[in-house]
């Protein structure tokens, strides 16, 4: 069983806990200590953004980060460094690594040449935030022959014949957009946030993490009993930002929110 | 008009875009079929761009230039439209989808601010908010056109991010759309984006090949042998260029050479440019190695843009059209000459066309009887304070 179905077996009792960090940010060298730290505070899956020179998803923290990323020098052959490492040590065994970028590097890189060499670095998943299924043919094969997981999208306004599509593109599970928006810590979600997942549970086949706008212990426990987990990016980056120890910054944070989602009654199971 | 396609020219178009806003290019999609359908819009359309907009525009006998270069030219005269230039041919078309489409709300990027204007222009007319989005950069060498969407009533937001002209304009016009989409209609200036933004641009522009052929026709003239259109994102070129598609004339696009294709300073996509994604289509692509989109140069912010319409790639992969580029330098002389002997002050962007022709008769590939067009997209009004700070820092 690979290490994102077996993440995914833990979420039927508690909602998994995804945080997101910009690679080459604050710099290359700190990456990896942070998604170390990240899964020392409980951190249950881990996605790890590729910059990219116009991140037209993303709203000002992560095109900040993104651009001081790549003033650092990050690359995508980099990217892929830091995942090696990080499979070479011993703590993130069974922790699965989702990488999000934006496809003109992928295709600039090689889909074919770049599934394989993400796989064997120790990727399980990719989120490509501008490729959606119509678009995504190639890009789908190149990962199921490297047996890599394609996370698809999906937001509050997409019709229900799409969320059935998407759900069938994404081969573990999908990625729910919180808004109708870009990425960005927000102070408070719509309310219409929980009906939306709502209407995925009742569409989609497979399981479904949320993200965008998700800053706090209590937005866990808002959304966590209706989605499989919660992905934090923003929010981080913004604490890694305000701190003069990143690392710290991002283990306490992570940490808030793992507890969150481990209080009992967020799950009916329960 | 026609739709033309599926969204793909060849390898190149697509849809490269956040799921978020899928819903509604396939909702624009479908409007936009529906009204290509409805002769009440063909008409409303067809009186706005003839009482407000000043069409049919001159086709203008440019004897000197012809003397001077050495073949037969007219100059299509889109300078003369109001608001200056080519651009509201496409503004006008999308604004009456958006009132079709119940939308209150338009949003434009621009890199010149001539989209930017002619977008502040119609919502104007139209009673509808409009947001431009603006790169810093460009903000401060057109200071004249951020003046006038002002007083149109726009919103202009600068745009500080990346390379802070018509690339990060663009991003944050998408993010908006992203942000706004149920409400906000987004007034693309190029051909390009995604589906059916490149297709629609152009159609919203043929206007200007047809009444080519026609005042052609009109002189007693053959149809031309040659036309020449500067290429940016290239949505005058491809409309003056679309009625002699399928065979006819040689038509050339300029792109801009900025300080030189040989430097990093240029925004000669077609020219040296790889196939990418950029703004939701599959291109050609100013990037480096890692796919990372290259920062563009060029003295004039209509041309300063790393990214190019897929149907130019199409047209520049299969032949049909061929695509050369002009350094600042000479689009400057070129801005200053046809000033002196025509007496028509040419948007920079235009002058580059105009620069190509002096080329093509230093390299003796013009006749004297050969009926050549280039189309004028645009007056130079705009311009002249940064050609004066030009000229000024040349001197120095």
């Amino acid at each position: 069983m690979s290490r994102i179905e077996n993440a995914l077996r833990a979420s039927t009792r508690r909602p998994l806990v995804m945080p997101f960090v910009t690679a080459g940010y604050p710099e290359i060298a700190a990456t990896a200590d942070l998604v170390r730290a990240m899964v020392g505070a409980g951190a249950d899956m881990i996605e790890i953004g590729m910059p990219f020179s116009d991140p037209l998803a993303d709203g000002p923290t992560i095109q900040a980060a993104s651009e001081v990323a790549l003033g650092n020098g990050m690359t995508i052959a980099g990217v892929l460094d830091i995942v090696r490492d990080l499979r070479a040590g011993p703590s993130l065994d069974a922790v699965p690594i989702l990488l999000m970028g934006y496809c003109n590097p992928l295709f600039r890189y090689g889909l074919d040449r770049f599934a394989l060499n993400a796989a064997a670095a120790g990727v399980d998943g990719l989120i490509v935030p501008d490729l959606p299924p119509e678009e995504a043919g190639e890009y789908r094969e190149a990962c199921a022959a490297a047996g890599l997981s394609t996370v698809f999208l999906m937001a509050p306004n997409t019709p229900d014949d799409r969320v059935r599509a998407v759900d069938a593109a994404s081969t573990h599970f999908s990625y729910c957009v919180s808004v109708t928006g870009v990425t960005g810590a927000r102070g408070s979600l719509a309310a219409s946030t929980v009906e939306f997942l709502e209407r995925v549970a009742g569409l989609a086949e497979k399981p479904f993490v949320v993200g965008f706008g998700v800053k706090s212990a209590e937005q866990v426990r808002v959304l966590g009993p209706h989605a499989a987990g919660i992905v934090v990016g923003s929010a981080l980056i913004d604490a890694m930002r305000q701190s003069s120890d990143p690392t710290s910054a991002v283990a306490e944070l992570v940490s808030e929110l793992s507890e969150a989602a481990r209080e009992r009654g967020l799950r009916e199971v329960d | 008009m026609n739709t033309g396609n599926d969204g793909r020219f060849g390898p190149f178009g697509g849809r490269y875009i956040p799921e978020t806003l899928m819903p509604a290019v396939k909702k624009l999609e479908v409007a936009y079929r529906d009204a290509l359908g409805d002769p009440e819009f063909a008409a409303e359309l067809h009186l706005l761009l003839a009482d407000y907009a000043g069409r049919p525009t001159p086709l203008y006998f440019a004897s000197r230039l012809s003397e001077e270069v050495g073949a037969r030219v007219w100059l299509k005269r889109e300078d003369l439209l109001h608001t200056g230039a080519h651009k509201i041919n496409n503004t006008i078309g999308q604004a009456l989808l958006a009132r079709r489409m119940g939308k209150k709300r338009v949003i434009a990027e621009t890199g010149a601010g001539q989209h930017g204007v002619a977008t502040a222009t119609v919502a104007a007319k139209f009673g509808m908010d409009c947001v431009v989005y603006m790169g810093e950069e460009d903000v401060a060498r057109q200071q004249l056109n951020v003046f006038r969407m002002e007083l149109l009533g726009a919103k202009v937001v600068p745009v500080s991010s990346g390379s802070r002209t018509l690339k990060d304009a663009t991003n944050e016009a998408i993010r908006d759309w992203v942000t706004n989409v149920d409400d906000t209609f987004y007034i693309i200036g190029s051909v390009v984006g995604p589906h059916p933004y490149p297709s629609m641009v152009r159609d919203f522009h043929t206007v200007i090949g047809e009444e080519v052929r026609e005042q052609m026709r009109d002189l007693g003239e053959d149809d031309p042998a040659l036309l020449v259109a500067c290429v940016g994102g290239g949505s005058n070129a491809i409309g003056f260029f679309h009625t002699w598609i399928d065979k006819g004339p040689r038509l050339l696009g300029v792109e801009a050479a900025g300080c030189g294709v040989e430097t990093d300073a240029h925004a000669a996509t077609l020219t040296a440019g790889t196939p990418g994604v950029l703004h939701g289509a599959r291109s050609l692509l100013l990037q480096d190695d890692d796919g990372q989109v290259q920062l563009a140069h060029s003295i004039s912010a209509g041309l300063d843009y790393p990214g190019v319409g897929p149907e130019h790639a199409w047209l520049l992969e299969t032949g049909r059209a061929q695509y050369v580029a002009i350094t600042d330098a000479q689009a400057v002389a070129a801005f200053q000459r046809l000033s002196e002997i025509e007496g028509i002050i040419p948007a920079l962007e235009s002058a580059h066309a105009i620069a190509q022709l002096y080329v093509l008769a230093e390299k003796g590939e013009l006749r004297v009887d050969d009926r050549v067009v280039v189309c004028l997209s645009g007056r130079g009004d705009k311009d002249v304070a940064s050609m004066a700070a030009y000229l000024e820092s040349r001197e120095s």
